[in-house]
Parts: structure tokens; C-alpha cells; sequence
């Protein structure tokens, strides 16, 4: 009802305006006034409105971020975000300046110069000197912004110093998954081939290949069998399809095997060195920790189409790219209790958004960020389960529920530290 | 007819007076016309639809982002009860509108219609051509464009629905129709759809170039070009070298869709299966497709360019300022929108070196653009200025363009782009830029050449409505979104209810935003009103209803085959002579001999 009314009320309006329109242009006729013929005071009243333009644009564009200054985010919360911030204040500064006197400029002449009549506009088509002036010192001033610029994206993209600890993030549609490294501080080789339900990030052991390898085998003979069995009843087009998707499962099967023997003979090389020996000990988890004042590098990578990591509170962006590992590393400087007292807000949470459309529910892809202490961390981590032990080789389940929460719970006591999610 | 008929470029009269007698049927003025005029009409027109269509759908889901979860008889009536369930836009259509909304405004209005309509229009009667070097070409590069508008417009009719990846089309995302429904046949349909566009803008480009190179009428040198023929023939450069590159980014797209091929993909797990695609990279795409959609941002703001420099010099009964200097900016500008196109990939992964070169490069660009913002103010001051509509509508360009290059100062800084990529700070930024001031330039021209397209004058007094009306919402529209991109709002985000950080202030600026896009997209039924009521029963327009210098008003206003009836007229001066000094009137058309003594500028 409302929608029909405010419908009636917008129709209505515009055909009053075109009835006006109308009314005005029939009266311009009858005095020998024409469409192209604009008036003394039109060009006038045009002209002040151009003045009063740029004061309501001025008003309008100072009230939003006074009105709305809820809206920003919290002081960057890493070191490069820190970096960022003082980036984006001298830019800010400097656009500010530009902004405001090109518009004075715009509109003061705007509203100034109307058209008078018998009058003539002052000729001057060129001045080499003042081209010159607004051609160099725009160029001047950029020089200083891109050395700028290049800096700190030089510092922020600079490959992190040795040793710096590794955090997988890993995007699907449409959730998160996080790997640490186990014991032996390295992540393990990964194979987009074995994930399944207890492997969802494809992690290779000697293990999660055998056990890969039983289920394709078994999918394969039940599938043969099925073709087998419905060959003779089912339209050809249906029979070549089931026959395509078996020899597909061959030739994953076949992939596998072929990976099976590259860490073997990887193994053979480079013994316990073998990144393929890393896996077993490595921790999977749904849950995102970071310690605080802790460099870490992110090694991001995606299951299906391109995803994005952001963390806005971190002044944190990198994709997250299918068949590729893309890396960022950052210092997170604020735990997520500090970040409750400074934002006064008890429930506030970081958080890892995705970024880049990814399907229907991207606008829900997300997961908390917990800062914590180096030891809250370390606690955190070494409680969760490694991926040994979360998948064991007969069942298909990840390793209960309880079973986390009550290590979660143990942590937690053992420590006094508050680090629950949510 | 064929187009060896047409001594489009033949000087003599004599030849040309055999055409008078010609009667033309219905199909051949209307439809299929070799005649630039009326192909430049076609070309509006189809624009204007599409503008329509396109800016319906961003209301739809204006208001989805504004109310979400909340019912609108509006959005229901037009997407039904499968896309719009209760009258509550679904996540998937969410996303589909969203991506044709982009789609059909970058390529269908600011591309096709911008340049296809005014460079149609304008190349001929500025150069003195009695029509463009190939009329036939002419006429097939907007059936092209028509039928990819059909096309286009029919994926939006099909079972699983139209294109949802966003208007870039990031594949795995849109080369797997199990990554989204949009991925299906209406991915399929996007991707003819733009072979076809493509392959029309090709052959229109290619005509406009060698028109303006070939066609130019005695006396019309380079440098005595006005400043939209300049641009138009630049923009045409820029569509033959790019535009092919998205050809071959689709292509390999369409195999990798439909013949197995792995180009854009590798090692992925979707649907509970791994594919057999090995090797491929997502990144090899954009790289392609941001060779074409960098320049294309370019293909949309030099003929806007072109038109504002024209039309803020005519009424402001002034020269343009630094005429050489703005053809200058407009080469370094188009030079340099070749080697920018990484600027849009600096978090994918790509190496952050090659992202460093990419700063550099885009940056500079900022430099020949603050060039072009100068020149206009400077065009403005002491001049004589004449408020008409297109006047208007220029000055709203520039002041938009400021706004929007400014930003772009930001994005263009890789170490920024980090913090806003993606966010609706990114679409504030493009709207103003290349969205705004683009379609304020467009309807500049609309309002400036309507007299010579149609022989009859728009309504002044609803341009001032539209105007005004216009101009405060683009503000009231793209203003406050700064701020939610700011605040780290993601784009293409179909609900923010999910997120504490999205609650309060910047849900109230998406209602801001919302509002005046409903108030803004309503003003523009006053224009297709204005626009419409005036083709019929506009006043009839004199001859050169703005004093304007340049060869298109010489021409009768009554439209014929050839343009001129006689012989096309010899250019004797540049198109900006303007209240020049001994003159008594304030215009001297190129058209008039230089007096004894008087000196070329």
C-alpha cells in the first residue's frame, strides 16, 4: 500500500513538472523567447547556484565523517597497519588540499563569469609559462608520493625474515580453514587430490595417500559395477558419461600414485628434511589465533575459485588464489582483549572477511580473529590435535567435538587467560 | 546499395545532388541505414535502453543493500517469485544484477553508447565528411552491437539465470557452473554476447579512424581539430588494440568451459571433486582481461573529454585553454592506460615488484589528467559563460572527474590499495570517475547535439530540473560510500546483518545512499521525457543554435544524405576562435577565411 502511494505521489510529481515544463515553454513561445535563447536571468541565478553548490558540497562532504566518525575502524591493530595509516593521513592531507581548491576554483568562476550581455569573454587561449607551472608540480608532488608509497610497500611486501612462523589460511566456498605447524615448526606438502572429509586441506602423509587411495579404489569397482549393471537399459549418452566419470576417478587414482612415488623418492633424498614428512604433525582447525607482537607469514590458498583474505582491523589484503600459494606476513600488534577496552566494545572480535565474490554466500564467509599473548598462544596451539590424530584411518570423522572443547576448557584453566571467541 | 555508392568523401556537389532524388524505404532509413546520422541515432537510443535496464536493476538492489530482508513490491514485480521470493531479492540474483548492472553500464552505455553515438555523429560533420569512409561497416558494427544487447539481454531470461561473477567474470568462478548457477548458460550467453560487442566496436573504430585520417575536408589539418575529434580518434586506437585482448580472454574462457582445457585452472576441488584441470592460472585472465578493462575505463572518459572540452569552450564564449596541451594529455593519457593495468591486481598474488612498476606508471597518469582539470578552470575564468543544460552537465563532469581522480591518487598507491581493495571505496572512486562523469559528459552531448540530430530543441528550463536534481544525488550517492569502504565494507556483499562492525553508522549511510539513488534515477525520467517529448514536439532548432565554431552547424539543420548540400565547406582557422579580439561577434566559425592581417591560433 505504502509502495502504491508512494508510486501515486512520484507519478503525480512528475506530471506536474512536465505540465509546468509545458506551461513555461508555451509562455516562452508566445513571448518570443526560444529553448536556446537562455536569459540574463537564468545564466544569474544558475550562476549563484553554483556558489551555493559548492558550499552545501563543502557542508555535506565535512558532515558525514563528523556525523558518521563511528563508522571508522579502530586504530590499526599490526605494524604494517600502523604503516599504512600514517600513508593514508599524508594523503588524505595532500588530496584535501587539492580537492578544496580545485572546487573553489570550478565553481567560484562558474558562478562569477555568467554570461553578460554585450560582453565579451577575455581572449586567452594559452600560457606556456602556466602550463608548465601546473605540469611540473603536479609532477613533483607525485614523485614524492610514489617514493612514499613505494617505501612502505617495499617494507610491507619484503620477504619476511627467516624462521618466521607459518599459519595456513585456506578458503572454500564458503568458510575458513587454518593449518599451524606441528612440533616441527613446518607445514607439510598438500594435495588437492586427497581431500575428503578427514582431510579437508589435502594434507599428504603416507597415511591420507593410502587411505585416499582405498576410497577411489572402492568408488571406482562400485562404479564399474553400477555402469556394468545399467549398461544394457540406459540411453548411450548416460552410459558415456558414467564411463568418463570413472576414468576420471583412474586418473586421479593414477595422480595419487604418481605423488605417492615423488615422496618416496623425495623422502629418499632428503630424509627427514622431506616436506612430506611434515604433515602428520601438523594442526587443522576452524578456529584463527595469532599471538601478538609475533611476526607471522600467512601461506593462503584456495579449494575451488578465488577467495580473499581481508582483515580490515589489521589493514590486511591478499587473495586467495585456486593451484596457487599467495603469502603475506604481518605483525599483529593489539591483542583482541586490548581492542575491547580501546573500542569500548566487549563483544568486538577482528575479523577475516572474504573479498572477492566467490558464489552465493560470500557475503557470509567469514571467521574471528583471536590476538592473543605469545603464551596464550603457544597454549592454544599445542593443545589442538594434530592431523594424525584427528583423522583416524577407519571412521570418516574429524576428530568430536567434545573432545576439543575439552582441551579448549583445559587450556583455559591451566592458564587464566580469556580467549574465547566469542 | 552498396557502399561503393557513396562517394561519402567526394567534394563535388554535382556528385552529390544525384541523391536528393533517391527515395529510401522504411528499412533502409530506419533500420538498416548506411547514414551516420541516423546510425548515431540507433546507437543513442539502444543506449538509452540499456541505461534504463541497468539502472533499474542497481535500484533493486539498492534497496536490498539498504533493507535487507525487507519486501518490495518493486523488486518483485520485476524478477517474480523465483528471483525475488516474497518480494525479497535472492543472494543469487543479488549477484546477477549486480554483474549486468556493471556489465551493460561500462560496455553497453559508456562504450558502445558514449562513442557510438557521438563519434558516429560528430566524426563525419566535424571533419567535413559527407558521411564515415565505410557507411556499410558503419551500419554492421551497430547491428553487432544490437544483437549483443539481445543476447545480453536475454541471459537475464534464462532457467539458472544471468552472469553472477561480478562484471570482471573471474573464472574458476564463471568457468564452473558448479561454483555458482550463474555460471551456466547465462555465462555462456555473456561471453557471445561480448565477442559480438567486441567485434562491432572493432568495425566502428576502424572506420572512425580512417575517417578522421582520411576524410578530412580541405583545410582541416591535426592541430585544427576540435578537441572531441581528437578524442574520439584516440578512443578508437585505444578499442582496436584492446579490445581484441578480452576476445582472447574469452576465448580461452569459452574452451575452458566447454572443451576441457585448463588456461585458467588448476588443482581445484569443488562439488565434492577434484577436476582433472592441471596447470592453468586464474591470474593469466585477469592479466587479460585488465589489458583490455584498464584502456576500456579510458575508452569511457576521452570522449568525455572530448565532449566537455567542446562544449565548456562554446559556452563559455571563450577558447579552450592550451588547446595543444590538451590534445598532449589526451595522447599521454591513452599512451600510458597500456602499461597501468596491474593496478587492479596488486593483492592477487601477482609479484609485488612488478606491482611496484605498476604504481609508477598509474600515478603518472595523474599528472597529463591534472593537466585537463586545470585547462577547464582556467577555460572558465573571465569567461562569458552560457548556462545551457550541456553547460551544466560539462562543469558537473569536471567536478566529478576532481573528485574521482583524487581517489584514484589513492588506489593507484599500492600500500593504500591494500586496506580499501574491493571495498566499496573502490566503487565510489569508479562511479565518480568513470560512472558520473562519463554519463554527465553523454548527457551533455545529448543535450548540445540534439538540435543536430534531430533538428528540434530540448527543453531548458526540465535540463535545469534534471540537472540539478542529477547532480546532488551522484553527491548524495557516492559521497557517503567513500566512508563505508572506509569503514572496510566489502563490495558485492548481498547482506551486512552478519557483521557487529557493519550495524549502525554504516547501515545509515546505505540508506543515505539508497535514497538518493531512487530520488537521482527518478530525475532521469524527466530527461527521457524531456528527450523523447522533443524529438516530436520540440521547438524547431534555427541554425547553430549555440554560436558554435565548427562544421557540424554549417551544415542545414535539416538532415539529407551527404550533410552538405553543396560543396563540404574549407576550414580556414581552429574550431575555438571565441570572442577573439576585432571581431563583433563573439564566434567565428572554421569555416570563414581569415581576414587580411589576422593571425591563426
Amino acid at each position: 500500500m505504502t509502495t502504491l502511494l508512494i508510486l501515486a505521489v512520484v507519478v503525480l510529481g512528475l506530471l506536474v513538472v512536465f505540465r509546468l515544463s509545458r506551461v513555461a515553454e508555451l509562455t516562452a513561445t508566445l513571448r518570443g523567447q526560444r529553448q536556446e535563447d537562455i536569459t540574463e536571468r537564468d545564466n544569474r541565478i544558475t550562476g549563484r547556484m553554483m556558489w551555493a553548490f559548492l558550499i552545501a558540497y563543502f557542508c555535506f562532504f565535512t558532515w558525514i565523517p563528523i556525523h558518521f566518525r563511528g563508522v571508522f575502524l579502530p586504530p590499526a591493530a599490526s605494524t604494517q597497519g600502523v604503516w599504512i595509516d600514517a600513508m593514508y593521513h599524508f594523503n588524505w592531507y595532500l588530496l584535501g588540499i587539492v580537492f578544496v581548491l580545485t572546487n573553489i576554483a570550478l565553481f567560484y568562476f562558474a558562478g562569477r563569469y555568467y554570461h553578460r550581455p554585450g560582453t565579451k569573454a577575455f581572449w586567452y587561449p594559452h600560457n606556456n609559462r602556466l602550463e608548465l607551472v601546473w605540469t611540473v608540480v603536479p609532477a613533483i608532488v607525485l614523485v614524492g608520493v610514489i617514493i612514499y608509497g613505494l617505501t612502505v610497500w617495499n617494507k610491507i611486501t619484503a620477504a619476511p625474515a627467516p624462521g618466521t612462523a607459518e599459519v595456513e589460511v585456506y578458503g572454500k566456498q564458503f568458510d575458513w580453514t587454518f593449518r599451524y605447524p606441528g612440533k616441527d615448526g613446518q607445514l607439510g606438502a598438500t594435495d588437492f587430490r586427497l581431500i575428503n572429509g578427514d582431510n579437508p586441506l589435502g594434507v599428504v602423509t603416507r597415511a591420507s595417500i593410502t587411505k585416499r587411495l582405498a576410497e577411489l579404489h572402492d568408488q571406482i569397482a562400485k562404479e564399474t559395477g553400477d555402469k556394468e549393471a545399467q549398461e544394457a537399459t540406459l540411453p548411450e549418452d548416460k552410459v558415456a558419461d558414467m564411463k568418463d566419470h570413472i576414468s576420471h576417478l583412474e586418473r586421479e587414482a593414477e595422480g595419487i600414485m604418481n605423488l605417492r612415488t615423488l615422496m618416496e623418492q623425495d623422502i629418499a633424498t632428503n630424509g627427514s628434511n622431506s616436506t612430506y614428512l611434515h604433515g602428520s604433525d601438523d594442526k587443522v582447525t576452524k578456529e584463527f589465533h595469532l599471538p601478538v607482537n609475533t611476526e607471522v607469514e600467512l601461506l593462503i590458498r584456495s579449494q575451488d575459485v578465488i577467495h580473499s583474505v581481508y582483515l580490515p582491523h589489521m589493514r590486511a589484503q591478499m587473495n586467495a588464489v585456486p593451484g596457487m600459494t599467495t603469502r603475506i606476513h604481518l605483525e599483529p600488534t593489539i591483542t583482541t582483549d586490548s581492542m575491547r577496552t580501546i573500542t569500548g566494545d566487549p563483544s568486538f572480535d577482528y575479523i577475516l572477511l572474504c573479498n572477492k565474490v566467490c558464489g552465493i554466500s560470500h557475503y557470509n564467509m567469514q571467521a574471528p580473529l583471536t590476538v592473543e599473548s605469545a603464551g596464550a598462544f603457544k597454549v592454544w596451539s599445542i593443545l589442538l590435535p594434530t592431523f594424525e590424530s584427528a583423522s583416524p584411518s577407519a571412521t570418516g570423522a574429524t576428530a568430536p567435538d567434545s573432545v576439543k572443547t575439552q582441551i579448549a576448557d583445559e587450556a583455559q584453566a591451566a592458564e587464566g587467560t580469556n580467549k574465547q571467541p566469542n | 546499395m552498396s557502399a561503393v555508392a557513396h562517394p561519402s568523401a567526394a567534394d563535388s556537389g554535382h556528385a552529390h545532388a544525384e541523391h536528393h532524388h533517391h527515395e529510401e524505404s522504411f528499412i533502409s532509413k530506419y533500420v538498416f541505414s548506411q547514414d551516420h546520422k541516423m546510425i548515431s541515432k540507433q546507437f543513442l537510443i539502444t543506449a538509452i535502453v540499456m541505461a534504463w535496464v541497468a539502472m533499474l536493476m542497481s535500484m533493486i538492489f539498492r534497496l536490498q543493500i539498504a533493507f535487507p530482508g525487507e519486501s518490495f513490491a518493486f523488486t518483485h514485480f520485476f524478477l517474480g517469485d523465483k528471483w525475488a521470493p516474497n518480494g525479497v531479492l535472492s543472494s543469487t540474483m543479488y549477484l546477477a544484477l549486480v554483474t549486468i548492472h556493471g556489465t551493460i553500464m561500462v560496455f553497453f552505455v559508456l562504450t558502445g553508447g558514449l562513442s557510438g553515438t557521438f563519434s558516429n555523429l560528430l566524426i563525419p560533420f566535424q571533419v567535413g565528411a559527407r558521411d564515415m569512409a565505410s557507411g556499410f561497416i558503419n551500419m554492421l558494427s551497430f547491428w553487432f552491437f544490437f544483437a549483443a544487447t539481445i543476447v545480453m539481454l536475454s541471459s537475464l531470461f534464462v532457467e539458472s539465470g544471468p552472469a553472477a561473477g561480478g562484471w570482471t567474470v573471474y573464472p574458476p568462478l564463471s568457468a564452473l557452473p558448479q561454483a555458482i548457477p550463474g555460471s551456466g548458460m547465462g555465462m555462456t550467453l555473456w561471453l557471445f554476447s561480448m565477442v559480438l560487442f567486441v567485434a562491432g566496436s572493432l568495425m566502428g573504430s576502424l572506420n572512425y579512424i580512417v575517417t578522421v585520417l582520411n576524410l578530412r575536408t580541405k583545410g582541416m589539418r591535426m592541430t585544427r581539430l576540435p578537441l572531441t575529434i581528437w578524442a574520439f580518434l584516440l578512443t578508437a586506437i585505444l578499442g582496436v588494440l584492446a579490445f581484441p585482448v578480452l576476445v582472447s580472454a574469452v576465448a580461452l574462457l569459452i574452451m575452458d568451459r566447454m572443451l576441457g582445457t585448463s588456461f585458467y585452472l588448476s588443482e581445484i576441488h569443488i562439488a565434492g571433486e577434484a577436476l582433472d584441470h592441471m596447470g592453468g592460472s586464474p591470474i593469466l585472465y585477469q592479466h587479460l582481461f585488465w589489458f583490455l578493462g584498464h584502456p576500456e575505463v579510458y575508452i569511457v572518459i576521452l570522449p568525455a573529454f572530448g565532449i566537455s572540452s567542446e562544449v565548456i569552450s562554446t559556452m563559455s564564449r571563450k577558447p579552450i585553454f592550451g588547446y595543444r596541451a590538451m590534445i598532449g594529455s589526451l595522447m599521454a593519457i591513452s599512451f600510458l592506460s597500456f602499461i597501468v593495468w596491474g593496478h587492479h591486481m596488486f593483492i592477487t598474488g601477482m609479484n609485488p615488484f612488478l606491482g611496484s612498476v605498476f604504481v609508477f606508471t598509474t600515478l603518472l597518469i595523474a599528472i597529463p589528467s591534472a593537466v585537463k582539470v586545470f585547462n577547464y578552470i582556467a577555460t572558465l575564468w573571465r569567461g562569458n559563460i552560457v548556462f545551457s543544460p550541456a553547460m551544466l552537465f560539462s562543469i558537473g563532469m569536471v567536478s566529478t572527474f576532481i573528485a574521482g581522480g583524487l581517489t584514484g591518487i589513492i588506489l593507484a598507491n599500492s600500500a593504500l590499495d591494500i586496506q580499501v581493495h574491493d571495498t566499496y571505496f573502490v566503487i565510489a572512486h569508479f562511479h565518480m570517475v568513470m560512472g558520473v562523469s562519463a554519463i554527465f559528459a553523454m548527457l551533455a552531448g545529448v543535450y548540445h547535439w540534439f538540435p543536430r540530430l534531430f533538428g528540434r530543441m530540448m527543453n531548458t528550463k526540465l535540463g535545469y530540473v534534471h540537472f540539478w536534481i542529477t547532480f546532488i544525488c551522484a553527491f548524495g550517492v557516492f559521497i557517503p560510500m567513500h566512508y563505508v569502504g572506509l569503514a572496510g565494507g566489502p563490495r558485492r556483499y548481498y547482506d551486512y546483518t552478519e557483521f557487529p562492525m557493519f550495524q549502525g553508522g554504516v547501515m545509515d549511510l546505505n540508506v543515505i545512499i539508497t535514497m538518493f539513488a531512487l530520488v537521482g534515477g527518478m530525475a532521469q525520467v524527466v530527461f527521457t521525457y524531456n528527450f523523447f517529448h522533443s524529438i516530436w514536439r520540440g521547438q524547431k532548432a534555427p541554425e547553430n543554435p549555440w554560436h558554435s565554431n565548427t562544421l557540424e552547424w554549417t551544415a542545414p539543420m535539416k538532415q539529407m544524405h551527404g550533410n552538405w548540400p553543396g560543396a563540404i565547406p574549407t576550414v580556414y582557422r581552429w574550431p575555438y576562435d571565441y570572442s577573439k579580439p576585432g571581431k563583433l561577434e563573439d564566434y567565428v566559425p572554421q569555416n570563414v577565411p581569415l581576414e587580411e592581417g589576422e593571425e591563426e591560433n
